[in-house]
């Protein structure tokens, strides 16, 4: 066989390939951009299928940190989005990005560190624990990548009045998984989702130290993209799967979630006015 | 180390029973580097010789050019592509943001460069006098660079190798185009990012064995073909 003779029959497996890997049914798509902490944890895959199944609509997930994901819905590449960063999503709707907005559900977010807990801080109100840890100079990994963990943190920061910097404050710019291997390697502090935390628990040498309190509140929103963004159809779509989030059978779905792995729920369906 | 006996263990299981997670992520993996290399090829081979055997104005400029795109960080790229296919930018019409299509576009990116200058780099390699002869006795342009590529095919064929181990592993511009959708965009090395974070390492690391096997045998049969063509 000459070599141009193999690079075509290449050619031509491989674009066969392709084609069967993109051929595209002609059931309707949506484009869901999430968190990557909600998306994890496996919960998606739970609420989605029903939808599909119910409404022949294909939701493409996209989990990125929810800094990015907002900028995909600024952009109009996905239809509806899925956050934790309230005070980013109200902007969102108030510069005209979205045109519904709805809380889904939440957990806590919770202080994690080393079993030792050096700065003695286990069972404080989560403002006095992040003194503690500042004014001991504890080492404490701080996400520093804009998503809705990271908001929180530099919110409760600013509560503290404390402008944290120093050695002992790390900003990573990683996701909450590598940060949470990351502190547990330098026996330092992190704020992290319940979600992740008990998906590396066993992976990582760290204690819940902190989870009580409304300052650690992590509420999930669903937000449509105004149709100024995508287009009227894709947003009628959206409107059918945020509906459906929001259902009894959907909240049903997010209360039972993570029972049977971790032995408890990982979220809390809020209340539907 | 624990981890590590596991997961062999675990990639084996997979491999084995012929996972359909796994068979589709891989099948996607080769699909869209295998035509992002094609393509690659198909660029990156005439350019390459062209500029190792011509000379015109601004050639100079354009060998820069393609070692700096040897050189180019994926991530970028893949930023470029986004902003180019996001509703927002001047490809929307397309509508191939986190589409495979997307990430094949990204991938020719990132590997044309590759074998444009390796090729340059092995008909360079061949005597220049051989062309100056060939056209002498009566061979076209066309003619000569051909006789050229074939004797320069083992530096081609690892411009080829160089833009597939360029693509196949890359991770940043194809999350940031592809968007790792299940069933849809996710490939090799972006399950293997996701399994990570979600502390499946052994998910992933059998999803990292499976990336190094099949490298390993692309490059095993490239180079038997390799082999064959020079008998």
């Amino acid at each position: 066989m000459s070599p141009a003779s193999v690079t075509f029959r290449l050619a031509l497996l491989l674009s066969l390939l392709l084609v069967t890997a993109c051929a595209t049914t002609p059931t309707p798509t949506l484009t869901l951009g999430t968190t990557t902490s909600a998306y994890d944890s496996g919960i998606l895959n739970q609420l989605l299928s029903p939808f599909e199944r119910t409404y022949n609509i294909k939701v493409k997930v996209v989990a990125v940190g929810s800094g990015q994901a907002l900028e995909l819905g600024r952009r109009g590449d996905v239809d509806i989005l899925l956050v934790h960063s309230p005070e980013d999503e109200e902007k969102f709707m108030a510069q005209g990005y979205g045109r519904w907005r709805q809380s889904l559900m939440y957990n806590q977010f919770i202080l994690v560190g080393p079993p030792s807990d050096p700065a003695q801080v286990r069972e404080l109100e989560i403002r006095e624990a992040m003194i503690r840890i500042a004014n001991l100079k504890a080492s404490f990994v701080s996400r520093g990548d804009g998503s809705g963990t990271h908001n929180k943190e530099r919110k409760l920061w600013t509560k503290t009045g404390i402008k944290p910097q120093g050695e002992w404050y790390l900003e990573v710019g990683q996701g909450m998984g590598e940060t949470l291997t990351l502190a547990s390697e330098k026996g330092a502090y992190t704020l992290s989702d319940r979600g992740t935390f008990l998906a590396f628990r066993d992976k990582v040498n760290l204690s819940i130290l902190v989870d009580k309190g409304a300052d650690l509140l992590n509420i999930y929103s669903v937000i449509i993209v105004s149709p100024a963004y995508t287009s009227p159809q894709r947003s009628a779509l959206a409107q059918k799967l945020a509906d459906y989030l929001i259902s009894p059978p959907a909240r049903a779905i997010i209360s039972r979630f993570g029972q049977e792995q971790y032995g408890e729920p990982l979220f809390t369906p809020m209340e539907q006015r | 180390m624990e981890i590590l006996g596991e997961s062999l263990s675990q990639a084996w299981g997979l491999i084995l029973h012929f996972d359909p997670y796994l068979g589709q992520v891989v099948g996607l993996s080769l699909a869209v580097s295998g035509l992002a290399l094609v393509v690659s090829t198909a660029l990156g081979v005439p350019l390459g010789s062209f500029l190792g055997l011509y000379h015109f104005p601004g050639r100079r400029l354009s060998i820069a050019l393609i070692y700096t795109g040897m050189g180019f960080p994926p991530i970028v790229v893949g930023l470029f592509v986004y902003l180019l296919l996001s509703r927002a930018g001047p490809l929307t019409f397309l509508s191939w943001l986190f589409t495979p299509q997307a990430m094949v576009i990204a991938q020719v990116l990132i590997a044309s460069p590759l074998v444009t200058g390796f090729t340059m780099a092995a008909v360079k390699g061949v005597s220049p006098r051989l062309h100056d002869q060939l056209v002498s006795l009566g061979a076209t342009r066309w003619q000569a660079t051909w006789a050229i590529l074939k004797e320069a095919r083992l530096g081609v064929l690892v411009a080829i190798v160089a833009g597939l181990g360029g693509i196949i592993s890359e991770v940043g511009a194809v999350m940031l185009v592809g968007g790792n959708i299940e069933g849809s965009t996710r490939v090799l090395t972006t399950a293997i990012l996701l399994e990570t974070r979600r502390g499946a390492f052994d998910v992933a690391l059998a999803l990292g064995l499976i990336l190094l096997a099949l490298t390993f045998l692309i490059n095993v049969a490239l180079l038997r073909l390799q082999g064959r063509t020079l008998d």
